[in-house]
């Protein structure tokens, strides 16, 4: 068991989705992390052991190494795409209620800002860290975000700004979801946010990268 | 087709047909935050440092950019413009979505500016084209309107004529029109540097217009951004750009060698300065 679930966090990390992936090269006509993950859980490997030990620690290191700036946007993007690729073979599992995700986390980027990399960086390590995302996706209102926190009352929030203007419309958006729901855990980044920013506004967290959100939501639910 | 800017007496011609002009981006707070701190403190001593050390590097325009969470910008765009032009005869590109800041710089501004940025939504063409008109200024039409960017670049050509045609029937004239293509990181989308580039290429063809990008975020998330970025400005210009927005310390060798190429520096009399310049 421990082979093939450390062969699947391998092609996570090194981005093998599947068979036909050209990278890396030495995994050239090797199975990758769709038909390895697949494989597992025919033979026996229950979906919470692909998940928490494959998965989640793969997109861990992968986090880890981009805040260590050793690997950059594309191959976290490859990775991501490969853990998608292992992630859809667990989503039935999801949806009966055999495997149950840590949580829910609702992220989009602010009102009148269309950046969406970083948002989509953070979605992705969150997912691969094992919650479940709902992603409005850029430019998203207060409502919008409001509507999703009604729905979803116990999600964590994460709001990205990456407009030296838009960061207006996040403290905004962070007062009014704080007014009506003062428990929901908001985090916040950006290029031109900061930890001052933060705590000026009255959000819970910041970070300068897509790991340190993930391991802020680990630690809640720890 | 040729764009006129000015200074408090120095003119720059931005032209179709080059030489490039660099206009430097590093007046902006995003990942400067003590520009703001300084600014707010009524020291202006930074302010001057960015923009001597861009106008070494072989800028020519300045753009200047103080919008930051809190900030005054109506009070402070003005005043970081006038405290710039009385140092340095540099024209300036007036960067703010606040169409309260950007009339308060031009006010305060000298020669005639270039205002970065308007684009296709109502507000927008609204709010800022009659200050254009008003103040005699230039402007950056940005091909992004109320849909949002779209990655299409006939789209994104259709966005800058509806900026055309609203901008003339306002009352500023087409060759005071710089396009803004726009430009996204390739980390992430594998054709954004070919889309930008397509439309460069369609603005060229379709509307003869002089055109800038931000020309330092395609390296976002890579390494080598220099070399990605260099790369990147080369073939724009060969295929139209005339007025980046970036940093010149790290870009103006890239611009000149292009000029140079393209048949725009006879005796390479601006390279060779560039390059002797550095090493007395």
């Amino acid at each position: 068991m421990d082979e093939i679930l450390n062969k699947i966090a391998r092609c996570i990390q090194s981005g093998k989705i599947d068979k036909v992936s050209p990278y890396p090269p030495d995994m050239k006509g090797e199975d990758g992390a769709d038909e390895l993950t697949k494989f597992a859980l025919e033979n026996g490997i229950k979906p919470d052991q692909v998940l928490d030990l494959a998965l989640i620690p793969a997109m861990e290191t992968v986090g880890d190494r981009f805040s260590r700036k050793e690997i950059y946007v594309p191959q976290m993007l490859m990775s991501a795409k490969a853990m998608n690729s292992a992630m859809k073979h667990l989503k039935p599992f999801f949806q009966s209620g055999e495997t149950k995700r840590k949580g829910k986390f609702i992220i989009g980027t602010v009102a009148g800002d269309l950046h969406d990399i970083g948002k989509n960086l953070v979605s992705m390590m969150i997912e691969g860290g094992g919650w479940e995302v709902i992603d409005l996706g850029v430019d998203v209102s207060t409502e919008k975000f409001m509507k999703a926190i009604g729905e979803n009352p116990q999600a964590a929030v994460g709001l990205s700004a990456l407009l030296t203007t838009t960061m207006e419309n996040m403290k905004k958006t962070v007062a009014v979801i704080k007014d009506s729901y003062a428990d929901t855990r908001i985090l916040i980044g950006g290029a031109p946010v900061t930890w001052e920013y933060c705590e000026k506004i009255g959000a819970d967290f910041y970070s300068p990268d897509p790991q340190g959100a993930v391991n802020y939501l680990k630690q809640l639910v720890a | 087709m040729k764009t006129v800017l000015k200074g408090r007496t120095r003119e720059v011609v931005i032209d179709t047909d080059g030489p490039v002009i660099i206009i430097g981006e590093s007046i902006n707070p995003t990942r400067r935050r003590k520009l703001v701190s300084t600014l707010e403190a009524g020291d202006f001593g930074y302010l001057l440092e960015l923009a001597e050390s861009q106008i070494n590097a072989g800028a020519e325009v300045l753009d200047v950019n103080v919008g930051y969470p809190g900030v005054d910008d109506v009070r402070l765009l003005p005043a970081a413009v006038m405290a710039i032009q009385e140092r340095f005869d540099v024209p300036l590109c007036i960067d703010s979505p606040n169409p309260a800041a950007i009339e308060a710089a031009l006010k305060a501004a000298r020669g005639k500016c270039l205002i970065n940025s308007v684009n296709g939504k109502e507000a927008s063409l609204s709010g800022i084209l009659p200050l254009a008109r008003d103040h005699g200024a230039a402007i950056i039409g940005l091909c992004m309107d109320d849909d949002g960017i779209t990655n299409d670049p006939g789209k994104r050509l259709a966005i800058a004529e509806k900026i055309i045609e609203r901008s003339v029937k306002t009352g500023v004239c087409e060759e005071d029109i710089v396009i803004d293509p726009l430009a996204m990181a390739v980390s992430a989308e594998p054709m954004a540097c070919m889309t930008t580039l397509e439309t460069i290429k369609l603005v060229r063809q379709n509307l003869g217009l002089n055109i800038t990008i931000g020309a330092s975020n395609i390296s976002f998330g890579l390494p080598g951004r220099e070399t990605l970025n260099a790369a990147f400005m080369a073939i724009c210009i060969q295929n139209g750009l005339t007025c980046p927005i970036a940093n010149p310390e790290k870009i103006t060798s890239t611009v000149l060698a292009t000029d140079l190429i393209m048949g725009r520096d006879d005796f390479a009399v601006r390279f060779i300065m560039h390059f002797q310049d550095q090493t007395r």
